[in-house]
């Protein structure tokens, strides 16, 4: 164990398109092996936020980070760092299931393969669908193709993939928007089991889902210039019972958003 | 805003008609539709009469007391004037040229295809695939003497003596120069259709560039590329002018890329163009070609939607 609580920080971390800034400011000390939402109304700036930790908004041209993103006192946005490595520190699980249309077994094995894993890979296959709750569903056919799965399994898939190389923090970006009640309990739950192994930052729209499943809530919002930024970040209880912050208070009250 | 809903209650009543859920007979539909069916059927009437021509002009070929296809497909040398009907000997020229042309398209156009799509900014993308598309644009025969002419005048420089002047591999590798922008096109295509959540799934897992686009996306785009490789061959198949001109007038029984040697196409520019006379035995002959040409680029074509189903991924 590192000798720091913390899996990942921020220190004045903005994200800008252009000359446009979309997440200004924010500074964020995110917990090991706690689930941590970011909520907020739409065009905040979450997902933005959230792709900013795995360096996936890298892919938009005109993107470009300021500020500081520090995973064991390193700063992924550093000169050297690859984002590749980065990526495998930190995995992602998206808003739509987004299996590869392989079979379930290799939707698993590629990302380890690629990875460099030299060990037995029906063993981490298994392993890893067990952890995504999914084994029992797929055991008798790993080598049909994912895309047979249901959307709540294609998801739960997607999460085994994930946990198959093993990242130290799992991004969720609304990882039940898709998904029908009884799927979205099922990764909640999973959420709940992952998180004695993983640190878990999630997006969500869905207040119950931030007040039922996280430990800590960031609220997000945007200022006169558009501009997102965490107004609030606190115990998941403390936000939805005593928010210091008014706009917090009237958002997860339901009064606007 | 109750005063806008009573407005808009008024206006309902003065130009909407009054429901009547009985059948109407919409005119419009039923000549569109019928248009639309039409369209379709022709390409099918054309095709059917095409084949249908063919079969019957091959079959007086056929019926010849001479020609029997033990004949046609046993022997390989070709020359209906003094009782030779092996057909082979032109059938090696086209696939020895077409698969020359294929082995240079297939992995430049693949390879031009995926750095369009995955690897070049929009705005290099948006400048290099009209280029590309202005070499489609060249009339076949310019290519031919472009074989002839330059072409084969370098590959003689290389390999000297050994190279006819007319030969299948100069010939072959212009038409694969030729077919390269519709492979690449028809490829970035389908490459461009991959849903940008499979490369950033693949990107979320520590994925590179390359292992992404070769790993996740080329599979997802399989059965598109497959479309470009099967009109890719029947173009090699059917191309005449540039193996009519580079290629060598004459047929031969030969693999060797570096002999002259005339093809099914080539041989049945070289025979119509002349003053040929009506059921002579020439005549009849080609169309028994046209009909092999047709069948080898049948066979082709189930070949490589064979191999597609086999190996593509289908993404939702």
């Amino acid at each position: 164990m590192e000798n720091t609580n913390y899996a990942i920080e921020t220190n004045n971390l903005s994200i800008h398109y252009g000359n446009f800034t979309a997440v200004k400011g924010v500074n964020m000390k995110v917990e090991r092996q706690k689930i941590t939402a970011i909520i907020g109304p739409s065009g905040c700036g979450k997902s933005t936020l959230l792709r900013a930790f795995n360096r996936m908004n890298d892919f938009v041209p005109s993107c470009h980070v300021t500020g500081e993103l520090l995973l064991d006192n390193q700063n992924l946005y550093g000169k050297n760092v690859d984002p590749v490595e980065v990526r495998r520190k930190i995995g992602m699980v998206f808003q739509k299931p987004n299996p590869f249309p392989k079979s379930i077994y290799e939707n698993i094995a590629w990302g380890a393969r690629i990875n460099g894993f030299k060990g037995k890979m029906d063993e981490l296959v298994e392993q890893s669908l067990r952890s995504a709750a999914l084994w029992d569903e797929v055991k008798d056919k790993l080598q049909q193709s994912a895309y047979a799965l249901s959307g709540g399994q294609q998801q739960r898939l997607c999460i085994a993939r994930t946990i198959a190389i093993q990242p130290e923090i799992i991004l969720m970006d609304e990882p039940a928007s898709a998904l029908d009640p009884i799927s979205t309990l099922r990764i909640e739950e999973l959420m709940q089991e992952l998180k004695k192994n993983y640190t878990i930052l999630i997006v969500t729209h869905n207040m119950q889902q931030a007040a039922r499943a996280s430990d800590y809530t960031a609220m997000m919002m945007i200022d006169d210039q558009r501009a997102g930024g965490v107004i609030e970040f606190d115990d998941t209880k403390a936000i939805f019972t005593r928010p210091k912050d008014k706009r917090t208070e009237d958002y997860v009250t339901g009064r606007f958003g | 805003m109750k005063e806008e809903v009573i407005h808009l209650k008024s206006l309902e009543a003065q130009s909407f008609r009054h429901f009547d859920l009985k059948k109407k007979l919409r005119i419009s539909e039923s000549i569109i539709q019928g248009l639309l069916f039409f369209a379709g059927i022709l390409s099918i009437f054309v095709t059917i009469a095409i084949v249908y021509e063919l079969g019957k002009e091959a079959m007086l070929f056929f019926a010849l007391p001479d020609v029997t296809f033990a004949k046609f497909f046993g022997t390989t040398k070709w020359q209906p004037g003094i009782g030779q009907y092996g057909i082979w000997a032109l059938v090696s020229a086209t696939l020895t040229t077409s698969t020359i042309a294929m082995l240079i398209s297939l992995p430049l156009g693949l390879a031009s295809a995926i750095y369009l799509s995955e690897y070049a900014s929009p705005r290099l993308r948006s400048i290099l695939k009209p280029i590309l598309e202005i070499l489609a644009g060249i009339p076949t025969v310019v290519y031919g003497y472009f074989a002839l002419l330059f072409v084969t005048p370098i590959l003689k420089s290389f390999l000297g003596e050994d190279l006819s002047v007319y030969n299948m591999l100069s010939a072959g590798l212009v038409m694969g120069i030729m077919i390269l922008p519709l492979i690449s096109s028809m490829s970035e295509d389908a490459l461009s259709a991959v849903p940008r959540a499979l490369r950033e799934g693949a990107y979320a897992m520590g994925a590179t560039k390359l292992e992404t686009s070769l790993q996740v996306v080329l599979p997802a785009a399989l059965s598109g590329i497959g479309a470009a490789v099967i009109i890719g061959i029947s173009r090699a198949v059917g191309e005449t002018m540039i193996v009519a001109v580079a290629a060598g007038a004459g047929p031969n029984f030969s693999f060797n890329p570096l002999e002259a040697a005339e093809t099914m196409t080539g041989h049945i520019a070289r025979i119509s163009g002349g003053d040929l006379s009506y059921n002579s035995i020439d005549y009849n002959s080609l169309f028994a070609i046209a009909l092999m040409l047709f069948l080898v680029t049948l066979v082709l074509n189930l070949i490589s939607q064979w191999v597609v189903n086999k190996f593509r991924e289908q993404y939702e």
